[in-house]
């Protein structure tokens, strides 16, 4: 097998696998980091979503061989309970989720939306987000959270 | 001389008294935790947080403290489903009755081993002290207290003025590891040596599989198994992807015969009218004196089958051991999925456990249950490894079961004075209930697929008095002289149906306040004030008086916006809730914002309930504006999220939400609360906006043109 570099959450990452395989299967499968969730295989929801440079892409529907030598952060790489991210922190405080099976795909798409636009309208939130599907209803709460990180990232 | 009235003989909560030992609800551990062990299971609207306050509250101790432990069929209270908005009163009123006695059990010891009255004695924090410094702990009696003793009758909860957690917005326990992404679900489970399942299932319901050739799939690297029991078939595999490419193989070798033909998607209405059903009489009320009636009213409303669409495909774990089997699942009841697999594998049910463990938010009974038994049946050929099988995408959206399609017909006799004096109201529809563990026959789908297969389960509704299932929310709250509720079951089933949120309620709903709202317009009535009108019920004017305040009724009148209203007592004996919707568009609607008041009693987790309705306006707006399952005489094509599409965020209403808190009536379950107002408050808008009355759901671009011309 061929073996596929990138940079993984900031980790150089080799992988000997199918380059044709789902980034999702390899997070998920051979590196074991679940966080990226299955939701439809085939870039619909948003479930997977992670970081590829400063997009977000659905993992599903990202082969291997695209993200040779590129930076790609998965949820696990966004932050964590003793180092939270802006965005982790702003969706605990409002409370902007109930099953909570999309979220980590909606953290990486509104993180990649904050790399690119620190101060983001609502209406922009909304938009960067529209491609990931939340069925529970949390939505107005999310855009609230983003917005609440993007604030308190932008404070001095 | 008259003696008083006897006060009825106390009695425990009905949760309590299925299940009253004690220990089995409460524990405490030896590192200063308490565990907490409810029969209801965390589908994502928050149980777990608000049960956890409501032990902390009775026991006072601090909430971190408290440790919920997931259900088991291994030693959780038998609480039968999680469903129908009632895990706060019956899960949350047995543990505060039985924390209310173990409250006044350790009190006692406390008063014995410390030589003071119990009235002297006062708890913080799981520490029970007394005058002069004396103190003791639960934990430190537990050691001599023995909690393996029946709950008795009488336990008197704290007042709610003295409760210092229920009543007040907490932080859910679960919220912090989904934002981390901690493996909490099912999906993200991994056992020792877990190998991986798919099952093959033919498009059109009940085809049999009458050829498979085997070759493709025994070509893939990692492939365990190959499963065959009569139509029912799949593969189990070393990974994943090997699951999948090897389920690819079978499927081009596989050929179908036979199966069901389905209904014709645009004459449902006469369908559903057409076929054998069941007829029963829900209610009737008689005049107490005959009525002048000038004319009658006749209208017709439909809402199509609707799906679940978890955001998650539906997965289970399954692992052998000998004639035993372990199954994870995230079923909404463990019991009842192990009755069903009991019958299915004709294994006595204390030869299987069932543990629950979090999947994506489900709205009712989606595949969870069905994926369990693929599970149990391919971990057969996995010489007792453990199996994970998860849905695709597809056949989560074309073979779990769907909410029931609906035709609702009303007719009102009126009198001279446009005054309702008779009221009939109709539905025809599958019924809204088809869950494991209820039948002396299995209603998983792969129970239909075997050699010897199971029939396949005709889904029913559960009894009026339980809530109703198609007849919920068909009987009017308001006030009028005489009316009559009848229901027809179908006894035929081409689609399969079973519990989706609200069950009927959403159609009833939808059908009683928009033919209320005609008739207001008719008389040329405020639709507020016609309401009120007609109610008695404090609490439910209370809720429209405040929706109806929130949103400063009635608006000016703006050239393509429209307001409406939608109230609805869920099951009649629920949560209050009102709605004023505000709506725009002429050809597309879209809905801009939802003024919602809701009255639920006592609110656990006031935060909590608020999250509940919000999400459940946006998911009944989703319903109204997108969503319909979609089906030639063949299969369901609605089976992707192109096909059956859901509402996005740039569609999305903003929600108000005016939370009505009575800490001294009973609390009430919120998550179905807000489904058939909503709908009716949209149609209604709909109607000022643009003076179309749209009867047949969804509201889409079609039924907006449809609904002009039929006008």
């Amino acid at each position: 097998m061929p073996s596929v570099r990138f940079r993984l959450n900031g980790v150089e990452t080799d992988v000997d696998a199918d380059p044709d395989s789902s980034l999702l299967a390899i997070l998920r499968g051979r590196l074991g980091m679940t966080g990226a969730h299955f939701g439809c295989g085939s870039g619909e929801c948003g479930a997977c979503n992670v970081i590829v440079g400063d997009r977000a892409v659905a993992a599903c529907d990202t082969p291997l061989w695209s993200v040779k030598d590129k930076d790609v952060t998965s949820i696990e790489g966004l932050g964590s309970a003793e180092k939270p991210h802006p965005l982790q922190r702003a969706f605990i405080a409002e409370q902007a989720l109930q099953c909570g099976y999309c979220v980590s795909g909606i953290l990486m798409s509104a993180a990649a939306l904050l790399m690119r636009k620190p101060n983001p309208s609502s209406a922009e939130v909304k938009a960067a987000l529209d491609r990931n599907l939340c069925r529970c209803g949390s939505h107005n709460r999310m855009v609230r959270a983003v917005l609440r990180a993007a604030a308190e990232m932008a404070a001095p | 001389m008259t003696n008083p009235a006897p006060s009825p003989a106390p009695s425990l909560p009905v949760s309590l008294a299925a299940n009253p030992v004690l220990s089995s609800w409460i524990r405490f551990a030896p590192d200063g935790q308490v565990t907490v062990s409810p029969g209801k299971v965390e589908i994502g609207q928050g149980i777990v947080t608000a049960l956890a306050q409501i032990a902390a509250d009775e026991l006072d101790v601090d909430l971190g403290r408290v440790q919920m432990i997931r259900a088991s069929t291994a030693g959780s209270p038998n609480e039968g489903v999680t469903s129908g908005s009632l895990s706060v009163q019956q899960s949350g009123r047995a543990i505060r009755f039985a924390c209310a006695e173990i409250r006044k059990i350790f009190l006692a010891a406390a008063s014995d081993q410390l030589g003071v009255g119990i009235d002297s004695l006062d708890i913080r924090d799981g520490t029970i002290s007394g005058p002069g410094n004396i103190s003791t702990s639960y934990w430190e009696l537990a050691e001599k207290i023995s909690l393996d003793r029946r709950a008795t009758p009488g336990a008197v909860p704290k007042p709610s003025a003295k409760r210092a957690l229920a009543g007040n917005s907490v932080q859910r326990l679960d919220i912090p590891d989904k934002v981390f992404a901690l493996p909490r679900f099912i999906h993200d489970q991994a056992l020792p040596r877990m190998l991986h399942g798919r099952v093959m299932r033919s498009e059109m319901p009940a085809a049999r599989l009458t050829a498979m050739k085997e070759d493709r799939a025994r070509a893939v690297a990692g492939l365990v198994a190959i499963v065959r029991d009569g139509n029912f078939a799949g593969v189990v595999s070393e990974t994943e992807d090997g699951a999948e490419a090897a389920l690819r193989g079978l499927r081009k070798g596989a050929t179908w015969a036979g199966g069901e033909t389905l209904p014709d998607e645009n004459g449902l209405a006469e369908w559903l009218k057409a076929q054998p059903a069941e007829s029963t009489m829900i209610d009737r009320r008689t005049a107490s004196a005959p009525a002048e009636k000038q004319r009658m009213i006749r209208r017709q409303y439909t809402r199509p089958y609707l799906a679940h669409a978890s955001i998650a495909p539906s997965c289970a774990i399954a692992q052998w051991s000998g004639d035993r089997v372990r199954v994870w699942t995230h079923s909404q009841g463990v019991y009842f999925l192990r009755a069903d697999l009991a019958l299915v594998l004709k294994l006595p049910p204390e030869n299987i456990t069932v543990e629950h463990m979090e999947g994506a938010g489900c709205y009712g009974h989606n595949a969870a249950d069905d994926v369990a038994l693929d599970a149990v049946l391919l971990a057969k050929a996995a010489g007792g490894r453990p199996v994970r099988v998860q849905w695709s995408r597809e056949d989560e959206l074309s073979h779990a079961p769907f909410g029931a399609a609906m035709a609702i017909e009303i007719e009102a006799d009126i009198d001279a004075q446009g005054e309702i004096v008779d009221w009939r109201h109709s539905i025809w529809g599958n019924g809204h209930t088809a869950r494991p563990g209820r039948a002396a026959q299995p209603a998983l789908l792969a129970a239909t697929e075997l050699k010897t297969p199971f029939p396949r389960y005709i889904a029913t509704n559960p009894p009026h008095a339980n809530g109703g299932g198609a007849d919920r929310n068909s009987v009017p709250l308001y006030d009028f002289p005489s009316w009559s509720i009848e229901c027809h079951r179908l006894l035929t089933m081409p689609i399969r149906t079973s519990a989706l949120r609200t069950l009927g309620a959403q159609g009833n709903v939808f059908a009683i306040e928009s033919f209320l709202d005609e008739l207001a317009a008719e008389r040329g009535e405020d639709p507020v004030a016609f309401r009120l009108r007609q109610l008695t019920d404090e609490r439910a004017k209370d809720v429209i008086c405040a929706a109806a305040k929130r949103a400063k009724w009635k608006p000016v009148k703006q050239t393509g916006r429209g307001y409406g209203l939608g109230f609805a007592r869920y099951k009649n004996t629920g949560a209050y809730c009102a709605v004023i919707a505000e709506v725009e568009g002429a050809e597309q609607i879209s809905v801009r914002r939802l003024t919602i008041a809701v009255d639920v009693g006592e609110a656990i987790n006031p935060d909590g309930v608020i999250n509940q309705i919000e999400g459940g306006a946006i998911q009944a707006t989703s319903w109204v504006l997108k969503e319909r399952v979609r089906f030639d005489r063949e299969r369901i094509t609605s089976n992707s999220w192109s096909d059956y599409p859901i509402l996005r965020f740039s569609e999305v209403p903003d929600v108000a939400v005016e939370l009505i808190q009575r800490p001294d009536s009973e609390p009430l379950g919120a998550g179905e609360a807000a489904h058939g107002p909503v709908t009716a408050a949209i149609a209604n808008a709909v109607y000022d906006a643009l003076g179309v009355r749209v009867r047949h759901l969804p509201i889409t671009r079609d039924s907006l043109i449809a609904a002009m011309e039929s006008s």
